[in-house]
């Protein structure tokens, strides 16, 4: 009896302190920040992500079932930059939370930090599209973004969890090591492509491009978020040629069809690029993720 | 994996073989305290160095802004007033229109909206007030504008956040009129998962009533929303509680109090409907007794009481389900003979909704919602002889008894109705389909209807006030049915087309078929979507 009281209560101890083991619970708006939490946190932090890798981050569902998963967290990460001005404000005021109600201890916007490109200068309205007024979101798809989100996240977690900052500090410093060894076999791989001119389907690989050496000349959305009409494809075609574009590059859940349709009208390939961690299924990491496309890149540009 | 924590729980109980001398342990204590004292120092480091850093990236970042703002300011032809600086970088940014309209003094901001909703279209019916029953339903043929919404909304400070809807619209003379909406304080954190909103707000009864007409997926309101919680929705000033449930999956009880009386509380001690649309504008008193139940307010027993319980699973990581049950639970104006009588309104609703894991901008989508009501509405007793001298009035003089009072044929008297309780069923059901980026097909289906009462069976007559007669028909509880197909064009987010067919069935009127085509734009802050 009493043996087996003891094995009962080691078991229930046990549990107990690996629950107690992850001291952060840790909500990240999408799966790359949560990745890069995953890898700075450790098993100091529980991470949950509420977009999926493979849907469109401007749009995801607001599930009533995130309001919950809000109310429980101690960190919310945001991409910012109006990344998910679409859906997470009104879970956030349903969380009833105050560590993660904006401007709270708890709050992280990545964007904070990180130069970000596109931002309108002069004049702009909803006619041009829709332009972020605070500049392109997608800057995680370049890995100098994603070295300076790590750092901001190592610092906010040390910050909210002091007992823990030597194993975030270390965290950092290993992702940071793997980054850097990436970052050369990227370089070497991409070496012979600097300059290269690509057309990508929304202004989603600005960053991609930008540390890469790429030269992004156009889209085929006509204006952000706003689909082509057959008549500005056709008139996109012969300026892309004239350019010598040599890649299309495109995120998997556009439309194939057009875009294939644009590639083989100029006669070079398509790529389809994963934007978020888990968009497919090489992509299971932050690293991965990059990884995955600088490869993808260096494939069909051979 | 037991048995081992169960070794170590076993040596820890005993006590070693070799006991440590004082000298080693003393020994062991220093060396631990100073490895303690090691360790604290290099974490105070790693802290200060990494607060250092996140230094830095802001300091860097505002650089950046202020760079950026440096160069814009050159290239900007117009001259900047330095006068109106506030020395915030937020509000000294140039405001652009992607921008919310921040209106600001000292640290508050707000958020401006504006949606306008424009109809255009006919109907084969020559009633349409009383065809279209929802407050801003297109109501005429030709021309009409819905509603331009204004949304005010921020931060009130650290305790509260605020809210105002204010709608303006032309009704079908042609003037213009106000309505305030919404005007709402809601607790930001209270403890224990509550929250508090208090103010004029639409009652948390099933899902369309507490949406705002543009985000409906139809040109008009459903029938049996329109018919029980008022043509405008249910809305009176009160107080809401809410409780978020500490569950695994999502379940949230709400709880609120609000007055029972004015002209947005139909069904409950509306005295006479609200001021516009249809059946719901003169639709109380029901069944042919007059409403003068104004009684003020004098106990709890004369607020309007809500509770709702909503809960939602995520089926598979494409399919969530949402689940509600509502109350509303109030005095209505019927008891005019000093009855206490009541109305009491039960609803359920269930929203399902698809989306696949490699959506585009939301699209492709499906969903599914539905709501049925049931409404039991108490009348009090009454004697169509108010006056007590045996005939029907004839206030207007022409020798014939007056439209809108009843007598019983077979004494010639006029009628007395004993109190009873009426019963009114309705549901809508609708079906969105999000085939392709920016296209939504959908389908609604209304029906209303109502238990026969006994006013109805006794065989009374209602004076058409020509000196003809009418048998007793009571439209605002007769059953009618109602389907409407639509199809939706989204250019952007902020802009929709929307054209619909509606066919209508309804006891002793007939068929009749309405095309409406509407269009709605969205200007400043777009509030984001709920689920």
């Amino acid at each position: 009896m009493k043996r087996i009281f003891t094995i009962l209560l080691s078991a229930l101890l046990g549990s107990a302190l690996s629950a107690q083991a992850a001291s952060l619970e840790v909500v990240a708006t999408t799966p790359d920040l949560g990745s890069i939490a995953m890898s700075i946190g450790g098993d100091k932090v529980h991470v949950t992500s509420l977009a999926r890798g493979t849907e469109d981050p401007h749009f995801v569902d607001a599930k009533p079932s995130f309001a919950r998963i809000l109310n429980k967290a101690d960190v919310l990460i945001e991409g910012g930059a109006e990344l998910e001005i679409g859906w997470l404000p009104p879970l956030v005021d349903n969380a009833r939370n105050r560590k993660i109600a904006r401007g709270g201890e708890g709050r992280v916007d990545a964007s904070e930090g990180v130069a970000l490109l596109d931002i309108p200068a002069g004049k702009v309205d909803r006619s041009q599209g829709d332009v972020h007024a605070g500049g392109n979101p997608h800057y995680l798809l370049d890995p100098d973004n994603g070295k300076i989100v790590a750092k901001h996240l190592a610092a906010h977690f040390s910050k909210v969890d002091p007992a823990n900052a030597a194993v975030y500090s270390k965290n950092l410093g290993v992702f940071e090591m793997a980054l850097d060894a990436k970052a050369k076999e990227w370089s070497g791989l991409l070496q012979a492509h600097q300059g290269a001119k690509v057309v990508t389907y929304h202004k989603s690989f600005e960053y991609f491009a930008h540390h890469f050496g790429f030269v992004v000349v156009g889209q085929i959305e006509s204006k952000p978020g706003i689909e082509p009409s057959p008549t500005y494809i056709n008139s996109l075609i012969p300026k892309m040629k004239e350019a010598s574009v040599k890649l299309v590059i495109v995120e998997p859940n556009r439309s194939k069809k057009t875009s294939e349709y644009v590639a083989t009208s100029i006669g070079v390939p398509v790529v389809y690029l994963p934007i978020l961690v888990g968009g497919n299924d090489e992509a299971t990491d932050y690293i991965k993720l990059i990884d995955s496309n600088v490869r993808s890149v260096a494939k069909a540009l051979k | 994996m037991l048995s081992v924590l169960c070794g170590q729980a076993y040596a820890q109980s005993n006590p070693a073989n070799n006991p440590p001398s004082v000298e080693q342990l003393q020994k062991q204590l220093q060396q631990m305290q100073e490895e303690f004292r090691k360790q604290q120092e290099l974490q105070r480091q790693q802290i200060q160095s990494l607060e250092q850093q996140l230094q830095q990236l802001k300091q860097s970042q505002t650089t950046i802004t202020q760079e950026q703002q440096a160069i814009k300011q050159q290239t900007t032809a117009a001259p900047t007033n330095n006068a109106d600086k506030t020395g915030d970088p937020i509000m000294d940014k140039p405001w652009r229109i992607t921008d919310p309209i921040r209106v600001s003094k000292g640290a508050a901001f707000m958020d401006i909206g504006l949606v306008g909703t424009l109809a255009a279209g006919g109907s084969t019916a020559n009633d349409l007030d009383d065809l279209q029953i929802g407050g801003h339903d297109p109501n005429q043929r030709g021309f009409t504008l819905q509603g331009l919404e204004a949304n005010f909304s921020g931060a009130v400070d650290t305790y509260f956040r605020g809210n105002a809807n204010v709608l303006f619209a032309i009704d079908g003379e042609g003037e213009t009129f106000v309505e305030l909406e919404e005007a709402w304080l809601e607790s930001i954190a209270l403890p224990g998962n509550f929250q508090i909103r208090a103010g004029q707000y639409l009652t948390e009864f099933g899902r369309i009533n507490t949406q705002h007409p543009h985000s409906w997926s139809f040109v008009d309101a459903p029938l049996v929303s329109a018919r029980f919680l008022g043509s405008d929705g249910l809305r009176n000033p009160g107080a809401r509680l809410s409780w978020l449930a500490p569950t695994p999956w999502y379940t949230e009880l709400f709880l609120g109090l609000q007055n029972s009386q004015g002209s947005t509380a139909t069904g409950f001690r509306s005295d006479g409907g609200h001021s516009h649309g249809g059946e719901g504008a003169e639709g109380i008193p029901f069944s042919f007794r007059h409403a003068d139940n104004n009684r003020g307010i004098k106990g709890f027993d004369d607020l309007l009481i809500t509770p709702r319980l909503a809960t939602s699973f995520n089926l598979t990581d494409n399919q969530t389900l949402l689940l509600g049950v509502s109350g509303a639970f109030g005095p209505n104006a019927n008891g005019g003979g000093g009855e206490n009588t009541r109305t009491e309104i039960f609803g359920a609703d269930l929203t399902w909704k698809w989306r696949p894991e490699n959506h585009s901008g939301g699209f492709p989508f499906v969903q599914f919602q539905t709501e049925a009501m049931m409404r039991k509405y108490g009348t009090g007793s009454f004697d169509w002889d108010e006056d007590a001298d045996g005939l029907l009035a004839d206030e207007d003089g022409d020798g014939n008894p007056d439209a809108g009072q009843l007598f019983d044929p077979a004494t010639g008297l006029p009628a007395i109705l004993a109190a009873e309780k009426l019963t009114d069923y309705g549901l809508y059901s609708q079906l969105s389909y999000g085939f392709r980026k920016g296209w939504v097909a959908g389908l609604r289906f209304d029906y209303v209807t109502g238990d026969v009462a006994s006013y109805q069976t006794m065989g009374l007559l209602e004076p058409d006030g020509t000196g003809g007669f009418n048998g007793v028909f009571d439209k605002y509880r007769a059953t009618r049915y109602r389907i409407s197909p639509n199809l939706t064009w989204y250019p952007t987010e902020f802009s929709k087309i929307r054209l619909q067919y509606n066919y209508d069935d309804r006891t002793d009127f007939g068929i009749d078929h309405s095309v409406w085509l509407q269009f709605q734009f969205v200007l400043g802050a777009h509030a984001a979507h709920k689920f």
